[in-house]
């Protein structure tokens, strides 16, 4: 394991402390709270690449996550019989991508299956931030901000009028994600702390990922295009294609985020999907210090469990509206520029770095 | 055959002819100076050979190929290298993580080789990171690596910028006023330096303001005045050309 990497340590003894307190203190359902605070932490890092790495500004991707969500959850569920003479159909079926089960009452019903319908959501989110993003990703600043928001608003808007996406009531009755024999992304009750620690290990292996590409050429291309562009460009780095190419990652961390909660909680609303969601991830990137993976990661995790848990009330919104205006005000390095000896995550691997020193320089 | 040949070049901005029939040859392993006036077009036609901006008309051949049209990255591909009139260091970033973006076009690991983090990747990067390193040695700057580019001060700044062009491994070396907020001694520095790279086989391109540093190490000299050609020759004789004399100690 590279020397960098030992900054994980703290973090995955942490993940173990807190379900091992929570079965102690009889408090597991904290564990579901913690699960999904998980899942949009893994939007929340991918987009923290995006924005604090890379500088370029998303306020659409609750629409990535909605259409990794919607498409795994409308295609898990919708009835695929009427159609079941269709080549189509009796393609992915002899393909092994359907499913064929029973619904409530006994009634045969033909779905796709949870893996192929996932693998569908994510690849149909790459390919739609493919295609936003070659004009999009011209714009600079604001006008990429408001690029992106439309698209975020066109989303939200067709999945709350479009009746196979279930309009105003979302989709519910999705089935869990079978994972191995025995263990499935689903809100059930006895696979809550085999789920909580299946959401960990998805977030805590796309950030070691991220940090990868972070220290390495294509990282450092991206980076460079934030510092300046004109410089890149110089220097040889395609600053469109790179552009491009981060925004289709960040797309997918967000739309596989999107997958994997519909399946853990059963479900997916049109809130998913809102503005004001997009508006809340691009708060919680900014509070934790923008090209800062470790604080998006925290943040991420705090704010989204403190918002599960109620703490917020009705005022949820407001209060990432206020966080974000706050952040900007007075601490636009983010909540850890405040604190002496901010930035933990990166001090922590420089120490290990410097213990290290000789052997495993970085 | 030259390595670069400067064919009929002009560039208008709007009523501006910021460069105007400019036509010169630089000689592989050679260190031409452009000279001129503030506004003559320097810059302009330094961005024209890196791809920043498209001529209006003439062309630019490197190696025999034509370049003109061509964006800044594919020119940098080509092997042209250049540092910016006004810094444009990388911000975010160390003096050693600016020179290893450097090796961008050198190396060839995408977002799943860097994602994954495959042996070739760990290889690469270990390369990338020495001949960074180096370059910063050979720049005298290597106590500097870690530190924050945008925290060291301008001469520091400078040398990371070229040390981040020579990271390239470029063919050709555009300098845009690499003495400009230097002092003597640093000047004096920089000169031996600008040598050492040509020594490196590193053909060069100079805009600078300082004579005595162009006249220096120029094999040969470009004079532009308003966007045009007005000289080219051997310092010594530039140094005493009429026209240049007036240009640039008025009448
Ligand atoms: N992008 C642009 N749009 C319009 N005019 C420009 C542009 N770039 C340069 N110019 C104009 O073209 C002329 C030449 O400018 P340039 O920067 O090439 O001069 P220079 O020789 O580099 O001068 P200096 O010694 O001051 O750096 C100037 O009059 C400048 O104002
Ligand atoms: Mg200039």
């Amino acid at each position: 394991m590279p020397a960098k990497n030992f900054v994980f340590l703290p973090i995955v003894a942490a993940v173990v402390l807190v379900q091992l307190f929570t079965a102690a203190s009889g408090s597991a359902y904290y564990l579901t709270q913690l699960t999904m605070a998980a899942y949009y932490s893994l939007l929340i890092v991918g987009l923290c690449v995006l924005m604090g790495y890379a500088g370029q500004i998303s306020l659409g991707h609750a629409g990535f996550f909605a259409i990794g969500g919607y498409l795994s959850a409308a295609l898990t569920v919708r009835d695929l019989l009427p159609w079941a003479e269709s080549p189509v159909v009796r393609f992915l079926d002899a393909l092994g991508c359907l499913a064929h089960g029973q619904d409530l009452y006994g009634a045969q019903l033909l779905t796709v299956a949870p893996w192929a319908a996932a693998a569908a959501a994510v690849i149909a989110a790459a390919l739609v931030a493919l295609v936003l993003g070659v004009p999009v990703l011209k714009l600079k600043g604001h006008y990429l901000a408001m690029a992106t928001l439309g698209f975020g608003i066109i989303v939200y808007r067709l999945v709350l009028a479009s009746e196979y996406f279930g309009e105003a009531d979302g989709i519910s009755g999705v089935p869990g994600f079978p994972l191995l024999p025995g263990l499935e992304v689903s809100g059930d009750s006895a696979g809550r702390v085999a789920n909580y620690y299946v959401a960990w290990a998805v977030l805590l292996l796309a950030v070691l990922l991220l940090r990868h590409l972070i220290d390495s050429r294509p990282g450092r291309a991206l980076r460079a295009i934030h510092g300046s562009p004109e410089a890149a460009d110089a220097m040889g780095v395609d600053v469109a294609r790179y552009k491009l190419k981060v925004f289709v990652l960040s797309a997918v961390y967000a739309a596989l985020a999107g997958v994997l909660m519909t399946h853990y909680n059963g479900g997916i609303g049109p809130s998913e999907a809102g503005v004001m969601k997009s508006v809340r991830w691009v708060a919680i990137v900014a509070v934790g210090g923008m090209a800062h993976l470790w604080g998006a990661l925290t943040m991420g995790v705090l704010l989204n469990f403190l918002s599960l848990r109620g703490v917020f009330g009705s005022y949820d919104d407001a209060v990432f509206a206020l966080i974000l205006i706050a952040i900007m005000l007075y601490a636009p390095g983010g909540i850890f520029s405040l604190v002496p000896g901010g930035r933990w995550g990166e001090r922590l691997a420089g120490l290990v770095r410097r213990g290290k020193s000789g052997e495993a320089a970085p | 055959m030259s390595l670069l040949a400067i064919e009929h070049l002009g560039k208008r901005f709007g009523g501006l002819q910021a460069v105007d029939d400019v036509g010169f040859t630089l000689a592989r392993g050679a260190i031409k100076a452009v000279i001129g006036p503030n506004g003559a077009g320097k810059t302009t036609l330094f961005n024209l050979i890196a791809g920043m901006l498209s001529p209006s008309s003439g062309a630019i051949l490197f190696e025999g190929q034509p370049i003109h049209g061509l964006q800044p990255c594919q020119v940098a591909r080509r092997g042209i290298a250049r540092t910016f009139q006004n810094i444009k260091i990388f911000h975010g970033m160390s003096a050693l993580e600016n020179v290893m973006v450097g090796r961008h076009v050198r190396t060839g690991v995408g977002f799943f080789g860097a994602m994954l983090r495959t042996p070739a990747c760990r290889r690469e990067e270990r390369a990338i990171r020495e001949r960074s390193l180096e370059l910063l040695d050979f720049m005298g700057i290597a106590d500097c690596a870690d530190t924050p580019a945008v925290n060291l001060d301008f001469g520091r700044q400078r040398a990371v910028e070229l040390a981040r062009a020579l990271a390239l491994e470029p063919t050709l070396l555009l300098l845009d006023e690499p003495a400009a907020g230097l002092n003597i001694y640093e000047t004096a520095e920089l000169g031996r330096l600008i040598g050492r790279i040509r020594d490196l086989g590193v053909t060069i391109l100079l805009v600078e303001h300082d004579m005595s540093l162009v006249m220096d190490i120029s094999d040969e000299i470009v004079v532009l005045s308003f966007g045009r050609k007005i000289a080219e020759d051997v310092p010594e004789v530039i140094q005493k050309h009429p026209e240049v004399v007036k240009v640039y100690l008025g009448d």
